[in-house]
Parts: structure tokens; C-alpha cells; sequence
């Protein structure tokens, strides 16, 4: 089998899922929750099933207390409300008032992030992801700092970090389509999803270029492609073996865990499965073009 | 380079027995043939007597309870007194928290973009919103006011008071200089009382009061309310007081609580709160325990089907692996860093399952290709550990990188995962290593 030589084909295949993608991060932008943003969510539990009268009751009085809300959905007898910062006494006013027009409930969760908070949450999740970037370039420049020529160790790590940027690409890309169409929200459960696709992406793209370094220890690097491709196929067994049983998990837990986790699942899986394909066909056949830029213009 | 493998495996058995030891829960009145057993994993600390339990901490989202982000308005209070300032009004908080008697409530400080003074609270179990409000109220002020030269012009200004005639004015000792109160009855008539003990500052403050104040009197206030106003006799320089005011017992308890709970040295504001069922939470753990079974089993039959007995092998290790993390989790609840599990935790802790069957399947896949290259069975195996080992090696470093990053930067749910996550990773370099590798040189001898 030949990945090298369709090597351009593999990257068209990733251009189509992260163009759309990128494009909807620029019109739709993402859809941030209220721990970025501050706002706050409430859920209201009434005794039965919570009807369009509900609902509507409920927005008039925030209306009356002059909070915008930004999102006011019903599901089973529960209507959760996504709207401006509601303080404490706000919120002691608002029960006070739904009590009155809409006879007994109970108020099951309440959550006020003020703004501040909600945009250092956001600067801190980019900070963490940039650091982690630096750290990891390092830590594979030095690791593998004994390959041989005509390649770098440095060159290994800043294609590990396209492949990172390629995964870290596809979610946000996709998370941006579903919010846009589906009312998926980034929450900080999607920022650990995104971290730790990071790091699994990071832990594929090492072992087929741990690979290599070893192959390129026992034949030396006269024909680069060739060797890389050998170690992508060599590890091939291990890369499909090792996310089909992540897979199958995560599968389980998309099925069983609830509906709280289901998009932090989601967002695993999409992450794990396009790390899988940019340590494959991304990072690896990177090597190559970067070798073939430098040795033709030697020539 | 080999060493004995059966040195190894009795330790791995004294590890697995000492895991499941820490895992069982307590047991109480089992009936087994015909005999009746109980067990505590908690009896060995109360027959060392260490005051300590074993427990899994559960975070907020399992649990439910009430989170808090309060902000200090330190507008005025001087810069060099503010960290001071939020640690007392921390440990008021602290006090407050203590009164509402749940257990294991967690009060921190932060500060935030240099000059952003906040307290992070949160209590387990409490979800009454009312009861959040006067958590951050002002509750009982004493003040300590001192007889000045008696004039008759009245005196109006915040500072002086005047009771039947006579001017007080406010001394700089104050609530905040009260390290405890008690209850305790009067030696000369049997009435209830409430006994100060002064801090060292405070005792001193007091101390110079009563000096200049001899043959004077001095006026003790609650909220501006003037309780009494005795005439002192004699310096009191050993930092303690009583207020004597005609209490009875159940008023002069009160008072001596919500002076225990303290006055705030600052204004504080709701940052954010926010307030978790425990239905809802107990509901997620449920479904999040059911989804980790049910991987395990799946991991445990694909392992089994695509390398027959090395993966049967995998599992055994797999198994011990879960149990040394539960383990530690459960162990870390009587150190000062406990592991607290949070729903993000968990799944972290099911990720981690994940990295450590890839060790394993790495290691299998290597020794299945020194196999075809005709090496014989215990060579591969050696080789399989060997060449696999410095991709485990940096692909984990890696993973820990980034847990690292993420403890630092992350906020709660990011940093509870974060840290689940990195303990994982490192015991599974030991149970997929060691413990797959000495099983498996036991079995191929």
C-alpha cells in the first residue's frame, strides 16, 4: 500500500472537512455557554409536563424584571432558561412570582456566571492550549533529537503540531456547524474534550514517528518516503486497534452516559477519530514534502 | 538485566490485595454460612487510633450542593492590607460554612488579575438559596466604645454616642479582634454571660483601653445597640472580657455564635453561583458508572478476540490497573490532596482505561511482528516490551504535558479531569509494563 504517493488526495480529503468548517467559524462564530459569556441558567421542574403556557409565563416575568433572555427551552416537565446575569435576589423574586402565576415547581439548578469570570475561563482555556503546544514542540525536538539526516528532530515536532492544529480545526469547525444548526454549546466540558484530543493526537502522531526514527536508525534516510511509509504501515495495526477500543467505549458512554456528557462524547470521538487520520495521513506524508522542499532546492 | 519475575508478581499480589482491601466498602452483618461477618477498611485506622476515613470524595456535580465565587470589594482598604483582609474574611466565611454543618465544605482564596480579590466557596449538600444569602450578610458587630471627657454639648457624628448624658467614643477595638467566645455564668450571681478571649492584637488594644479608662466607663455595642456600659476598675491586661448584659441562655448562645461566625473585615458580592441538585447529580453518576462498565466489558472482549491469551492477560492487568486508581483515589481522601471525583473525573478515569489498553496493544503488535520475522517466543516478548517502550514513553509524556498544562490553567471541572487523567496515565504505565510483563514471563518460562 502506497499512503505517500496519494499523500495529496489525504490532504484534499481534510481541506473538505475543515474548509466548511473554518468558513462557519467566521460567519456563525461559536456558540459560546454562559461560562464564557456570564448570564445564567435556570431549570424550573413542574409537577407535569411543562406546556407552551409555561413557557410563555415564564419569559413575560423576566421580561417584567428587565432580563433578557437569550434562550428558553422545555423538555419533559422541566423549561430551562438561558438568560442575562440573574443575582440571588433576582432570582428570589422570579420563583416568588412563577409561584404565584404558575401554582407549585421547583427550581432544580441554579447558575450565575458574572462576565469576568466567564472571560477569564476563556483566556485561560486558549493560554493552556498554546502552552501545551510550545511544550510538546519542545519535548519532541528534544526526544527525538538522534534522528538522523538529512531530516530534523525539529522538523518531527512542528509536523506533530499541524497534525494537533489539523484535529483542533475539525472540532471547532464542527462544533461551530452544530451550534449553529443544532444549539450545541462550548462549555468548559467541550474545552476539556478539545484538550484532551490534544493530547491523544499528540500520543498517535509519536508512535508512527517513533517508528520512523527507528527505521531511519537501521536503513538511514537515502529514501525518506519510503521509510515513512514502511512505519505508517507498520503501525498501522496498532493505530486502527488502539482507537477502535477508544471508540467502542466512548460509544458506550454515548449511549449510557446521559444526556449530560452526550456532547463532550461527541466531541471526543470526533476529536480521536481525526487524530487517528492526521497521524496517518497527515503528519507523517508532511515529513515528506518538507524533505522534498528542502532537497529540491539543493538542487 | 531480568530480574526475578517472582519477586515482582508477590508484590503486585500484596498491592492487588491491599487495593481491594481499600476498595470494599463497609460491610456490616453479611451472613455466610451460618456465621455473621463485618468488615470496615476504616477498622485498621481506629485500631492505630488515627482519626481518619477512608472515602471516595464526591464533587459537586455528584453530589449536589452550592458553589460560590464571592468577591471582596477592597475599594477601601489600603493595597499592603488587602491579602490580609481576604484571609480573615476567608476564615469568617469559613466559620459561617462550618455552622451550616455539612461535611467537607472547601473555602479558598484567589487573586485574580492582581487586584481581583475573591473567595471561592463550596458546600456539599446545601442547595436553599436563602440560607447562600446570609453566608456573604453582615451579621452581629461589636464595638467598643470609651467614656471622653463628659461635655454637654452633644456630639453628633458617627464616631461618638451618648448615653444618659455622657459621650462615648468608638475605640479602634472592634469584632475582628475576638478570637473565641463562650458561654459561662456569673461567679457572683449564677446569670449567663458571654466571655471574650481577645487575639494577641486585640488583648493589647484592650489592655491599653482599660489602662487610660480606670475609674471610667466603658460602653460595649452590638450593631450600634449599647448592651452595657461598666465602669472599669481596674486595668484588664489578660485579654479576656465578659459581657454580662441580662441575658438568658438562649440570647447570650446566640450572641456568642454569631460573634464566633465573626464580622466581615470586607464587603462581599456574588461573583457567580450556582446551585446542583443532587437528584440530578446522583442521576449522572449512575449513568456515567453504567457507560465505564460497560467499556471495561467491551475492552475486556475486543482485547480477548484480536490477541487470544496475551489479551486475556491484558485484562487481568487492565483489572488491577482499575482497582490501584480507585484505590488511590480513596487513599488520597487522608492526605490534604484529596482526589475529589467529579463527573468530568470519571471521565477522564475512562479516557485513561483507554491509554492504558493502547500500551498493551502497542507491546502485543510489535511482539506479533518479531514473531513473523521467525524470532522465538521469549525473545519477541522481551523485544516486544523493549521496542514499544520509547513510544509509551513519549506519547505518554506527552499526555502528561498537556494534564499538566491543563491543571494549571483549568478551573475546577478542567483541573479535577485533568489530574484524574495524569494519575491514570502514570499507573498505567506501571500496570501495562510491569504487570503485563511479569505475568507474561511467568506464563512463557
Amino acid at each position: 500500500m502506497n499512503i505517500i504517493g496519494k499523500k495529496y488526495w489525504y490532504f484534499l480529503f481534510s481541506l473538505i472537512i475543515i474548509v466548511p468548517g473554518i468558513f462557519s467559524l467566521l460567519f456563525y462564530g461559536l456558540n459560546l455557554s454562559v461560562e464564557f459569556t456570564g448570564g445564567s441558567n435556570l431549570t424550573f421542574a413542574f409537577p407535569s409536563k411543562a406546556s407552551n403556557k409555561e413557557a410563555k409565563q415564564i419569559s413575560a416575568i423576566f421580561t417584567q424584571n428587565k432580563i433578557k433572555i437569550q434562550n428558553l427551552s422545555a423538555s419533559g416537565n422541566q423549561i430551562f432558561v438561558k438568560s442575562q446575569p440573574v443575582d440571588e435576589k433576582q432570582d428570589i423574586l422570579i420563583t416568588q412570582e412563577i409561584k404565584n402565576t404558575l401554582g407549585n415547581f421547583q427550581q432544580q439548578s441554579y447558575e450565575t456566571i458574572g462576565p469576568t469570570i466567564g472571560g477569564e475561563t476563556l483566556r485561560n482555556a486558549i493560554y493552556a492550549l498554546i502552552i501545551a503546544s510550545i511544550l510538546i514542540v519542545l519535548y519532541i525536538t528534544w526526544s527525538f533529537r538522534s534522528v538522523p539526516k538529512p531530516t530534523s528532530s525539529f522538523r518531527f515536532g512542528v509536523c506533530a503540531i499541524i497534525a494537533l492544529i489539523h484535529d483542533v480545526l475539525v472540532l471547532l469547525g464542527l462544533f461551530s456547524i452544530f451550534g449553529h444548526f443544532l444549539g450545541v454549546e462550548i462549555d468548559s466540558l467541550f474545552v476539556t474534550a478539545a484538550l484532551t484530543v490534544i493530547g491523544f493526537s499528540v500520543h498517535d502522531t509519536i508512535v508512527v514517528f517513533d517508528r520512523i526514527r527507528e527505521n531511519l536508525k537501521r536503513v538511514g534516510g537515502e529514501n525518506f518516503s519510503e521509510v515513512v511509509n514502511n512505519s505508517i504501515l507498520q503501525t498501522l495495526d496498532r493505530s486502527l486497534n488502539t482507537s477502535l477500543t477508544v471508540v467502542l467505549v466512548l460509544i458506550a458512554m454515548l449511549l449510557f452516559g446521559g444526556d449530560s456528557i452526550k456532547w463532550f462524547v461527541v466531541a471526543l470521538l470526533i476529536g480521536i477519530i481525526s487524530g487517528t487520520y492526521s497521524s496517518i495521513f497527515n503528519a507523517s506524508p508532511l515529513l515528506v514534502v518538507w524533505q522534498e522542499i528542502i532537497s529540491k532546492r539543493k538542487k | 538485566m531480568r530480574k526475578n519475575p517472582r519477586h515482582l508478581f508477590w508484590l503486585i499480589i500484596g498491592l492487588t490485595i491491599l487495593a481491594v482491601f481499600i476498595n470494599l466498602p463497609k460491610i456490616s452483618n453479611l451472613h455466610f454460612a451460618n456465621k455473621t461477618f463485618n468488615f470496615d477498611p476504616n477498622s485498621i485506622f481506629s485500631a492505630l487510633k488515627i482519626n481518619k476515613t477512608l472515602n471516595f470524595r464526591e464533587g459537586l456535580d455528584l453530589k449536589g450542593g452550592t458553589s460560590l465565587v464571592l468577591q471582596a470589594n477592597m475599594k477601601n482598604i489600603p493595597s499592603a492590607q488587602r491579602s490580609a483582609a481576604l484571609d480573615s474574611a476567608k476564615t469568617i466565611i469559613e466559620n459561617r460554612v462550618n455552622l451550616f454543618g455539612v461535611s467537607e465544605p472547601l473555602v479558598q482564596t484567589s487573586v485574580a488579575n492582581n487586584n481581583d480579590y475573591r473567595i471561592v466557596v463550596e458546600i456539599p449538600g446545601l442547595t436553599d438559596v436563602n440560607q447562600i444569602r446570609n453566608l456573604i450578610g453582615t451579621t452581629a458587630q461589636l464595638t467598643f466604645w470609651e467614656e471622653i471627657a463628659s461635655s454637654s454639648a452633644k456630639v453628633a457624628s458617627p464616631d461618638t454616642i451618648n448615653i444618659g448624658g455622657t459621650n462615648f467614643k468608638k475605640t479602634n477595638l472592634a469584632g475582628s479582634d475576638i478570637q473565641q467566645t463562650s458561654v459561662s455564668f456569673s461567679q457572683n450571681n449564677g446569670k449567663p454571660e458571654v466571655s471574650l478571649v481577645f487575639t494577641t492584637a486585640g488583648a493589647k488594644k484592650f489592655a491599653d483601653i482599660t489602662q487610660r479608662l480606670v475609674g471610667k466607663r466603658l460602653a460595649i455595642a452590638l450593631d450600634n445597640q449599647v448592651i452595657e456600659a461598666p465602669t472599669v476598675n481596674q486595668a484588664i491586661l489578660g485579654g479576656n472580657a465578659v459581657i454580662e448584659g441580662g441575658f438568658t441562655t438562649a440570647t447570650a448562645t446566640q450572641l456568642s455564635t454569631e460573634l464566633n461566625a465573626g464580622a466581615l473585615p470586607v464587603p462581599l458580592s456574588i461573583l457567580s453561583s450556582s446551585i446542583i441538585e443532587p437528584t440530578l447529580g446522583s442521576a449522572s453518576l449512575v449513568k456515567s458508572l453504567l457507560a465505564g462498565a460497560l467499556g471495561f466489558i467491551i475492552i475486556v472482549i475486543f482485547m480477548t478476540v484480536l490477541y487470544g491469551r496475551l489479551g486475556i492477560i491484558a485484562s487481568v492487568a487492565l483489572t488491577l490497573y482499575t482497582l490501584f486508581v480507585l484505590g488511590l483515589f480513596k487513599l488520597s481522601s487522608i492526605t490534604p490532596y484529596g482526589i475529589t471525583l467529579t463527573l468530568s473525573g470519571i471521565a477522564g478515569f475512562i479516557l485513561s482505561i483507554g491509554m492504558a489498553v493502547d500500551a498493551n496493544i502497542l507491546i502485543f503488535e510489535r511482539m506479533k511482528e518479531e514473531l513473523r520475522q521467525g524470532k522465538p517466543k521469549v525473545t519477541a516478548i522481551e523485544l516486544g516490551f523493549s521496542r514499544a517502550w520509547t513510544s509509551i514513553r513519549d506519547s505518554n509524556i506527552s499526555t502528561l504535558i498537556t494534564s499538566s498544562v491543563l491543571y494549571m490553567f483549568g478551573t475546577g471541572m478542567v483541573k479535577g479531569f485533568a489530574l484524574v487523567l495524569a494519575v491514570g496515565v502514570l499507573i498505567s504505565m506501571f500496570s501495562a509494563i510491569v504487570v503485563t510483563r511479569t505475568f507474561l514471563r511467568l506464563v512463557y518460562k
